[in-house]
């Protein structure tokens, strides 16, 4: 356990001292949310009707957007062979390391994600569904991150790549964040898609530490 | 030790070459017969369904490519596995094979179904229609594992990274599919149908089945076809392919 | 014969999809002989210019 605390204390400070990692991610999400309105329409029944998956997208790409630095850095200062070398299990480092990106991108989107819903004129009452299905589905986001930032460490530029190689996996996360959301500005209970979702975070967090580990290790060959 | 020993034996590069190369020809000779015998069978044998008519043969081939384009990925899947696992440069060629191979028979399976979609939803593309939008999913997943082997240089890194991306991609494919298709659920009016015969009888059946096993047997031509080139490559500096080659051209 | 060719009026969509079919069945197998030609090519070059891997001879010292 206290290797796992400490790599994650590890990556937070370095995450504090450069505070445009936690930034970059949060003002994405805010730009490309006011960017829609643009090329929608202002009305209010559109932006209403459109919100939800608006919110999502933004969420979603936002999340993946911190992704090349998850493991680059370390790759790059040699770092990462000590962390392969070290007694501890790689795949326990991998998963310090996505908690540590969910602090920096995920948890910062969770907290303003109310005040882009409420400039969609999205419903007070939905927020706090909307928010608790930002919190399961965020750790999935930043799971399918490391699992394409470890695939693309080995390349030279991978960070188009990532993205193409993770936003497929993303479905069923948008398909049920989303519905989640709708249902609460309809003011039904989200129960079945909440719990889904928490099943998606489960299973996610459980397998991408190992294949990330798997691909980490291929790639420093 | 006869199950140890065809493990050693599907290892080893030449025996796996020859073996391709004589299965080959039969395997194809088989595939031209029974594809000739399902389109025959779907076109002329099979009676018009009562509610599509003759629309509905589209069925025999947009069915077999989907479930080819779905099956190539699990071998692909099964087929890095193995090699990342037991390090087998064959099971690599294998997967390496399969990938464009099956993406090429998912993109068909698309296609097809947008052409037999037209007369049957009025549109050519229906987000309602699960099975489609899964396959749509399934291609966006080919073309990543085959983008990513694509950018590494080092043959062997590619082999074994593509082989994780592969792996999650195929745990993630009923996910998918289960998501899209409560999805899809969520918002289908009573008018939408999703792409099938109906009410399927015997007579429709056997022509189906039978080009399905025909596509099968194409697709294993494919493969042995490509794992022989890939092992050409792979293996072109050992002894067994130049003398190959050299008594190829003497 | 005439009836066959119009497919109850669905002539256009059956054989589109059944010609695409061809197409991409057809494209496939000859990209896979394309593919194992120029791995063929690829060592036959190189296989003729190669030398031939000799053992070294061993001297007898006397």
């Amino acid at each position: 356990m206290s290797v796992f605390t400490s790599m994650l204390e590890r990556d937070l400070k370095l995450a504090m001292r450069r505070w445009s990692e936690f930034a970059t991610p949060l003002i994405f999400f805010v730009i490309i949310s006011s960017l829609f309105p643009f090329a929608l329409s202002p009305e209010v029944g559109a932006l209403r009707a459109a919100g939800t998956g608006v919110l999502w997208i933004a969420a979603l790409l936002s999340s993946l957007l911190a992704l090349d630095g998850l493991f680059r850095t370390d790759m790059d200062d040699g770092s990462m062979e000590q962390l392969i070398l070290s007694p501890a299990s790689l795949g326990l480092l991998v998963f310090a390391k996505i908690c540590a990106h969910w602090v920096v991108s995920g948890l910062p989107l969770i907290l303003i994600a109310p005040v882009l819903a409420l400039s969609f004129y999205l419903p007070a009452e939905s927020l706090p569904t909307l928010m608790f299905a930002l919190l399961l589905a965020t750790p999935t986001l930043s799971a399918l991150a490391a699992i394409g930032a470890a695939l693309t460490v080995g390349l030279r530029s991978g960070g188009t790549l990532i993205g193409l190689l993770v936003l497929p996996l993303t479905a069923p996360v948008l398909i049920f964040g989303t519905r989640a959301t709708d249902m609460a500005v309809h003011g039904e209970s989200a129960l079945g898609p909440l719990y889904l979702l928490g099943a998606l975070a489960a299973f996610s967090l459980s397998l991408a530490p190992l294949a990330s580990a798997a691909a980490i290790r291929v790639s420093v060959e | 030790m006869g199950l140890k020993r065809t493990f050693h034996l599907l290892g080893s590069p030449p025996t796996v070459y020859r073996l391709a190369g004589l299965l080959g020809p039969w395997v194809g000779i088989a595939a031209v017969i029974l594809i000739a015998a399902g389109t025959y069978g779907g076109l002329v044998l099979a009676p018009p369904d009562y509610l599509q008519g003759d629309g509905f043969r589209i069925i025999y081939v947009h069915v077999p490519s989907a479930y080819i384009g779905l099956m190539a990925y699990e071998l692909m899947a099964v087929a890095a596995s193995v090699g990342f696992i037991w390090h087998m440069k064959i099971a690599h060629a294998v997967a390496v094979s399969a990938a464009p191979v099956g993406a090429s028979f998912t993109f068909l399976a698309l296609v097809t179904g947008a052409v037999w979609g037209k007369p049957m939803w009025g549109t050519y593309w229906q987000w309602a229609d699960a099975r489609l939008v899964s396959e749509l999913v399934l291609l966006f997943l080919y073309l990543g594992v085959m983008l990513l082997r694509a950018s590494f240089d080092d043959r062997d890194k590619g082999d074994r990274v593509s082989a994780v991306l592969a792996v999650v991609g195929v745990v993630n494919v009923p996910i998918i599919h289960y998501s899209v298709e409560w999805w899809s659920t969520l918002h289908q009016g009573p008018t939408i149908a999703q792409l099938d015969a109906p009410s399927i009888t015997m007579d429709m059946l056997v022509p189906l089945l039978t080009m399905i096993a025909g596509f099968t047997l194409c697709f294993a031509w494919l493969i042995l076809k490509r794992v022989q080139a890939e092992i050409l490559d792979r293996e072109s500096r050992a002894r067994w392919v130049e003398q190959l080659v050299t008594g190829a051209s003497a | 014969m005439k009836e066959f060719l119009a497919m109850g009026g669905y002539a256009a969509y059956v054989w589109t999809s059944y010609g695409i079919t061809a197409f991409v069945v057809t494209l496939n197998v000859w990209l896979a002989q394309r593919r194992y030609r120029q791995a063929l090519d690829a060592i036959r070059p190189a296989g003729t210019q190669a030398e031939p891997v000799r053992q070294p001879t061993v001297r007898r010292m006397t």
